[in-house]
C-alpha cells in the first residue's frame, strides 16, 4: 500500500454478512449468491473494519496485538481481494 | 466430510400472476401434488432444520412468493436463525411499504425478474402487464438499500435485447444481472421449439456480454448462464447431485433441484413426514446419484467427472428417458443426437420462416390440461 492509501477507511459493504458456520467449523462472509470462507485472522481484520479506523490504524492495532511489524502487505492483499468482489469499500 | 447443503430454495407457492412460457415450475403445478401449501409454522421449522444442517443461503421463491401474506414472518425467522435470505420475485404489485417491511424483518437481497427491455416485449412474454411494476420496484429496492439482482431468462424472442437489458440494469443501479439462457425443463421443455435461439443469436449476444463486461468492470456483475444445448460438455448441475443444494416445494416435498420432481423413477419425501436431515442423508431422491458410484460410461472413466458430475440427471431423464445415464448434452453421450436434432430443427425453421413456433403460457388451465394428458 502507498502512504496515501493507508489513510483510507475500509468498511464492510452492507450487503456482506459475517456468519459463524458451526457445521463446518469456520466463519464465512455471505453475500448475494455466494460466500467467502474466512480464517481467524480474516475475521479479526474485518472486526477492525468498523468504519472509523483507517487502514494504517488497523495495521497498527494488529501489529500491536501480535508484537510484530510488516503486516501491511498481507492485510492489504486480503482487503483488496474482498474489495474486488465489492464486499469491502474504501472510504475516508 | 460428507457433503452438507449450503443452499435452500423455498418455493413458497406456485401461484403466480405471470405466465412466462419458460417457467421452471412443474408442468402440473396446478395439480393436487402441490395444492396443500405448508403453514407458517412448517416453513419456520424447515428453516431452523436447514440452518442446523449447514444451509447458509436461502432463496424465497415460487411462483410468486409475495403472494404469501406471512412472508415477513418467514423472512424474520430465516434471518433470525442466520440464513442469508434472498427474495426472488416478479415484483408484480410489490409496494415500497411491503419491501420496507421485509427489510425490517431482515431480508438481505432482492432479485427481480424482467422479461424484456421494454414494456411491450416484457409484458407479452410474461403474459401480464407487469413491466411498470418491475421498474418501480427496482427503484424502491435501491432506495431501501438492498443489493439488487436483475434476472432475465433469455430465449429466441429477447436475445436481441441483451445490450438494452444490461444498460437498463446499469441505469437502475443493480449489483448484478443474471442473463440466464433458457434451460429446457418443465414449461421451457414443453415450449422448446418456440424458445430455443439460433446459434447466430447466441453468438451475437455473447459478443455483447464480453464487450459490456470490459466496459463495466466491477460496477455491474454480468452472469451469463450457458445455453447448454449449444455446448460441448454438460453443466456441473447444482454443483453435483445432493452435494450443496435442496429445493422444498410449496407442499413440502424435498428435491435435489427445482426440476427433479419430474423424475418418476425417484422416491421423494416430504418435510411433513421426515426431518430435513433424514431426507438429505437417507432419502432415495438425495442418495441415488450422490457421488460417482452410479455413473455409467462414458462418465465412469472420464477425467471430467469430478468437474461436471455427469451433468444433469433431469436432462438425462427428460431427453434420454433414464435419469442414470450421461447428460445427453455431452458430446460423448450416446444420446447426443437427440440434442443435435432439436437444435437442427430450430436452425432449419429459422431459415425457412420469420416467426418461431407458438408457445403455451404457463397458466393453471394449461397445467391441468397437460396433467390430464399424463404430462
Amino acid at each position: 500500500m502507498s502512504p496515501a492509501s493507508t489513510l483510507v477507511v475500509p468498511r464492510l459493504h452492507p450487503k456482506a454478512r459475517l456468519q459463524r458456520d458451526d457445521v463446518r467449523g469456520r466463519d464465512v462472509l455471505l453475500y448475494p449468491e455466494g460466500l467467502v470462507a474466512l480464517n481467524a485472522t480474516g475475521v479479526e481484520i474485518l472486526g477492525l473494519c468498523d468504519g472509523a479506523r483507517s487502514f494504517a490504524e488497523i495495521i497498527a492495532t494488529l501489529e500491536g496485538r501480535y508484537g510484530t511489524t510488516g503486516l501491511g502487505p498481507d492485510v492489504g492483499a486480503f482487503l483488496d481481494g474482498l474489495a474486488a468482489k465489492g464486499l469491502v469499500t474504501y472510504g475516508s | 466430510m460428507d457433503p452438507k447443503p449450503l443452499w435452500l430454495l423455498a418455493e413458497l407457492t406456485y401461484k403466480c400472476p405471470l405466465q412466462c412460457p419458460y417457467c421452471s415450475n412443474p408442468l402440473e403445478f396446478a395439480g393436487p401434488r402441490f395444492k396443500q401449501e405448508l403453514s407458517t409454522e412448517e416453513w419456520c421449522r424447515v428453516f431452523r432444520e436447514a440452518r442446523a444442517l449447514g444451509v447458509l443461503q436461502l432463496g424465497l421463491s415460487g411462483g410468486e412468493p409475495t403472494l404469501r401474506p406471512d412472508l415477513a414472518e418467514l423472512v424474520s425467522t430465516a434471518h433470525g436463525v442466520g440464513l442469508y435470505t434472498s427474495l426472488i420475485t416478479s415484483a408484480y404489485r410489490l409496494t415500497k411499504e411491503r419491501l420496507a417491511e421485509l427489510k425490517q424483518a431482515g431480508l438481505a437481497h432482492v432479485q427481480i425478474s424482467i422479461q424484456g427491455a421494454d414494456a411491450g416485449l416484457s409484458d407479452d412474454i410474461a403474459g401480464a402487464a407487469s413491466y411498470a411494476d418491475k421498474i418501480a420496484a427496482y427503484r424502491f429496492t435501491r432506495e431501501l438499500g438492498f443489493p439488487l439482482t436483475v434476472n432475465v431468462v433469455l430465449h429466441r424472442r429477447n436475445l436481441h435485447q441483451v445490450e438494452a437489458l444490461i444498460r437498463l440494469a446499469e441505469s437502475l443501479g443493480a449489483e448484478r444481472i443474471e442473463l440466464a439462457n433458457t434451460q429446457f425443463y418443465g414449461w421451457a421443455l414443453h415450449n422448446r421449439d418456440a424458445l430455443m435461439p439460433t446459434r447466430a443469436q447466441l453468438d451475437a449476444a455473447w459478443r455483447v456480454v464480453q464487450r459490456e463486461r470490459a466496459r463495466l468492470g466491477t460496477r455491474l456483475e454480468i452472469v451469463w448462464v450457458l445455453p447448454d444445448y449449444h455446448e460441448q460438455y454438460p453443466k456441473p448441475c447444482m454443483g453435483g447431485w445432493g452435494r450443496a443444494y435442496m429445493t422444498v416445494t410449496p407442499a413440502g416435498e424435498v428435491w435435489p433441484c427445482h426440476a427433479a420432481g419430474r423424475i418418476t423413477t425417484l422416491r421423494f419425501e416430504s418435510v411433513r413426514d421426515r426431518s430435513l436431515e433424514w431426507i438429505w442423508e437417507h432419502s432415495d431422491a438425495f442418495t441415488r446419484f450422490r457421488g460417482d458410484a452410479w455413473m455409467p460410461e462414458p462418465c465412469r472413466s472420464c477425467p471430467r467427472k469430478a468437474q461436471d458430475f455427469g451433468g444433469c440427471r433431469c436432462q438425462a431423464f427428460l431427453v434420454a428417458g433414464d435419469a442414470g445415464v450421461t447428460d445427453p448434452v455431452c458430446s460423448l453421450s450416446p444420446h447426443r443426437h437427440l440434442i443435435d436434432a432439436a437444435v437442427a430443427r430450430v436452425e432449419r425453421a429459422a431459415r425457412e420462416v420469420e416467426e418461431p413456433a407458438e408457445w403455451t403460457y404457463r397458466a393453471a388451465p394449461a397445467s391441468r390440461a397437460i396433467a390430464a394428458k399424463g404430462g
